[in-house]
């Protein structure tokens, strides 16, 4: 018990240290998903639109879970040396996966009817895309962004191995916090997962079109339900 | 190799020196197959066999726990809510955190490590199963009824079998997921191929680390392969196209 009294103390006593990390800490995870936002969500959609190549999108997510997280940070640390590129390269290819298949199975299972009856009513592949699909896939496209961007933090404390900083610098540094400032940024940065889960729980209900809130997802079922709601630790 | 010792004698140690070794090994090169060649057997091995069993105690008691907690739900609907938000409460804790928390109580031991693995895979078993139990067609019971059989054999016989390839799909991404939680285990002294990993960071030395993550990721694919393989073998009548 006095470690975690110890750990408040520290709290209390370095705002500005625990302020600090955890800026670099939600940089690097908005770059990363960033990064990885934009190679994944036009490859998902884009194969979800055309119902193509359904068993790479779908297995993405398994092998992405299969990837050991702090293994991806040593072997790039042999590769691309120490630092942010290393990094950002581990959490881009952890959160790639989740994304794609996310977004495919999101605009794949887009009911037939609404995309039939919009082709029937003239709109364009394009249009039914964005006009249809899109709107329709939103909800689930973004639960897989909301796994990725906890699981990019979660793997984020591991960035400081290969010295990307952030709340990692903390937890891995037991010589010069002690274990109270461990045990702290350990407390902090499972705040952090939550208030993204959180936050990102909120968004997804507020972007969902009101037609279709509260229906149920059929993917739970069909992926098994830690790839579409939470995969969020597989690696970190 | 008694001409590279007599070569270091004669240079001088090298700084950092890696012991005795090739070239390579001396001048922590990229990447040292002869040091991969030479120290697989009582460096890599050992910590894979540990990893291993790592990874399978902390799946046989998670998935005792979360099949028992799946029967109670089964039948005492009011245990799924409680039982799904204690597990996925526990499974949104980033790993490396959940362990030091776990070291002011159990100390910096295999315990913690076994007792943050085995929460991880609770709502990936949990789910699976229960999804898995719950989705038996109602005509499949309504007719193993009809023959007369009564509730523990209708369990056991009609909707454990059908929600087989749930459940198994679930201990695969239960077993792979644990494999790679493991190796941050290493860092509160869980051992497992981890150890070399985060041994290797800290000496510097490229080929050790390198080689660790390649092991540590092989493992998971291959164990990830296999479970299918037992996926395949135990559910055939299943279509997997995926």
């Amino acid at each position: 018990m006095d470690t975690f009294l110890g750990a408040l103390e520290f709290l209390r006593d370095n705002p500005g240290l625990i302020w600090e990390k955890v800026l670099q800490h939600l940089q690097l995870s908005a770059a990363a998903i960033g990064v990885a936002l934009l190679i994944a969500i036009p490859i998902g959609v884009g194969l979800g639109h055309l119902h193509k190549w359904s068993f790479l999108a779908i297995n993405a997510a398994n092998i992405g879970r299969a990837l050991p997280s702090l293994a991806l940070i040593s072997i790039g640390l042999g590769f691309l040396g120490v630092g942010f590129v290393n990094v950002m390269v581990a959490m881009i290819i952890l959160a790639v996966p989740p994304l794609i298949t996310n977004a495919y199975v999101a605009v794949d299972q887009v009911d037939p009817d609404a995309v039939e009856a919009a082709r029937g009513m003239g709109m364009r592949p394009i249009q039914v895309l964005t006009k249809v699909e899109l709107p329709l896939a939103l909800p689930l496209i973004f639960a897989g962004i909301r796994t990725a961007v906890v699981y990019v933090i979660a793997t984020g404390t591991l960035a400081a191995i290969a010295g990307g900083g952030g709340l990692g610098d903390i937890i891995f540094n037991q010589p010069s916090y002690k274990l109270a400032g461990v045990i702290a940024g350990s407390m902090v940065i499972t705040a952090l997962a939550f208030a993204a889960e959180g936050l990102f729980a909120v968004l997804q209900r507020a972007l969902t079109p009101k037609g279709i809130r509260g229906r149920e997802t059929a993917t739970d079922v069909l992926l098994g339900p830690p790839a579409i709601e939470s995969a969020a630790q597989a690696g970190a | 190799m008694i001409g590279v010792i007599l070569s270091l004698v004669g240079a001088g140690p090298t700084i950092p020196d890696f012991g005795r070794g090739s070239d390579c090994v001396r001048e922590n090169g990229q990447f040292c197959m002869d040091w991969v060649v030479d120290n697989f057997g009582d460096q890599l091995l050992p910590r894979l066999i540990q990893h291993i069993e790592l990874t399978a105690i902390a799946v046989g008691i998670g998935f005792a726990i979360a099949f028992i907690a799946a029967l109670l739900a089964h039948r005492y609907h009011w245990v799924k809510t409680p039982f799904t938000a204690f597990s996925a409460f526990v499974y949104t804790i980033p790993s490396i955190a959940l362990f030091q928390l776990l070291v002011p109580v159990t100390g910096l031991s295999w315990t913690s490590a076994e007792i943050a693995l085995v929460g991880y895979t609770l709502l990936i078993l949990f789910r699976n199963m229960l999804t898995g139990l719950q989705e038996v067609p109602r005509d499949a019971i309504d007719a193993a009824e009809g023959m007369g059989f009564t509730q523990r054999q209708i369990l056991w016989r009609v909707e454990l079998p059908l929600a087989l390839p749930a459940i198994m799909a679930g201990l695969r991404i239960a077993t792979v997921t644990t494999i790679s939680l493991a190796t941050i285990a290493a860092y509160i002294g869980a051992g497992g191929i981890g150890q070399p990993i985060f041994d290797g960071i800290q000496r510097g030395f490229r080929t050790q680390f390198v080689t660790a993550g390649i092991l540590a990721v092989t493992l998971a694919l291959v164990a990830d392969g296999l479970l299918v393989l037992a996926q395949r073998a135990l559910a055939p009548w299943v279509r997997y196209g995926r």
